[in-house]
């Protein structure tokens, strides 16, 4: 098994005092907090943390883990010293309560032996299984017509000694028509299992949608950005655009500013409330190449009394 | 064969009772009465027996107690860590849309 430095998980030195621990684990168990930090790693790293802080704030289990040497790299092939433990009592130190879970093979041949070798045994409790977050990644379309996605978890699984190990599951979710950025699915009994005779914990999907080539969302409403030639945005036209449920003719007012926002009414997602579609104007600028291209740009140059500037005082 | 699994979900449409949401987290009636009080669950009904909770709150109080026991959060702190996430996400949201 890997070796696991502790001081470097909580960023200490190893002569820190007990308050230095305490206080860096605090502050790194806000940072990377399941709940709090988006990170793809912030659960992993959050066990990590609460692991080093159980054995480096009980003086006890640091003064061992201490005795192992210093000289030992994070990742490195381990096996605890023959003379490990022996009659050295660790404390019932239980559940810690804390981002409960499973400790890794490094802190359970060390200190496993402290909770009756496993969570659970030794003394009867019963606790309902963690629940577990994942995200999943859809398309605007399939917010549109709702669709089946499937998942591949690493689901916890208890085995017979107590130990917990990953098994691969694949599950088939039904994504809800209309459903929003953000919003979450919440599938019964499909996190962690329970301890003794409680129910396995939920698991929770938060759905996040993939960028879109030309849609953006927010809310139940999508943006789009919609090029428009000067003249149009001048005069007014009528143009198509894409809606994702097919094509629309959009009437763009005359005198149109560059970032007006002409709204679609229900064209947006089909959630609960319907959002709206927003058709954001940019007008682009034909190029001014050609000899015919520049002195049509010129004549408007010398007959158009403009000055775009005017509110600088320029 | 993949398992099929029936998802809920967390809308605002009120269902579940004060007993429903208790089993769920194995939580005492007093607990989440004052998780309403803080203003964290908003349900629909005028006392707590005929208080419908949406699907939604069951999510929130899933937070509440991984703030309570991981980061030692009171209620008061959490019904603002609630709030702030909420936030951020809704920013998130704007800035990840907009960022290009």
């Amino acid at each position: 098994m890997d070796y696991k430095d502790y001081y470097k998980s909580l960023g200490v030195k190893r002569d820190a005092t007990q308050d230095e621990i305490k206080r860096a684990y605090r502050k790194l168990a806000r940072k990377y907090h399941p709940d709090i930090s988006k990170e793809a790693s912030a659960a992993e790293r959050f066990k990590e943390i609460n692991e080093a802080n159980e054995v480096l704030k009980d003086p006890k289990k640091r003064k061992a883990y201490d005795r192992l040497g210093s000289n030992w790299q994070s990742g490195e092939e381990f096996r605890p010293p023959p003379d490990w433990g022996g009659d050295t009592d660790f404390g019932a130190g239980g559940f810690s309560g804390s981002g409960a879970g499973a400790f890794s093979d490094f802190f359970e041949s060390l200190f496993g032996q402290a909770r009756g070798g496993g969570v659970g045994r030794g003394r009867s409790f019963s606790m309902r299984g963690e629940d577990q977050q994942a995200k999943v990644l859809i398309g605007i379309e399939d917010a549109y017509h709702g669709s089946t996605q499937t998942l591949t978890l690493q689901k916890p699984q208890m085995g017979q000694g107590g130990q917990v190990h990953m098994r691969e599951q694949r599950l088939d979710v039904k994504i809800p028509k209309g459903i929003r950025p953000g919003q979450r699915i919440r599938l019964a009994g499909q996190g962690s299992p329970g301890h003794g005779e409680a129910p396995a914990g939920d698991l929770y999907l938060e759905v996040a949608f993939r960028p879109h080539p030309y849609y953006r969302v927010e809310g139940s409403d999508l943006y789009v950005d919609l090029p428009v030639a000067p003249w149009e945005a001048a005069l007014g036209a009528k143009v198509k655009i894409p809606t994702p449920d097919g094509m629309v003719t959009l009437t763009i007012p005359a005198d149109s500013k560059q970032g007006s926002k002409l709204r679609l009414k229900g064209r947006g997602l089909p959630a609960q409330e319907k959002g709206d579609l927003y058709a954001v104007l940019t007008i682009v600028l034909p190029s001014a190449k050609t000899k015919e291209e520049k002195s049509l740009y010129e004549q408007m140059a010398q007959e158009m009394a403009f000055n775009p500037r005017a509110h600088l005082g320029v | 064969m993949n398992s099929i699994a029936a998802g809920v979900l967390l809308d605002d449409t009120s269902s579940m009772s004060l007993s429903e949401l208790c089993r769920q987290y194995a939580v005492q009636g007093e607990w989440i009465v004052s998780l309403v009080e803080e203003g964290i669950l908003d349900p629909v009904g005028r006392e707590p027996r005929e208080w419908r909770f949406s699907e939604a709150s069951c999510w929130r109080v899933s937070v509440v107690l991984r703030l309570e026991r991981d980061l030692a959060v009171n209620l008061s702190g959490a019904a603002l860590v609630l709030d702030l996430l909420e936030e951020v996400e809704s920013l998130r949201q704007r800035l990840g849309a907009r960022g290009k």
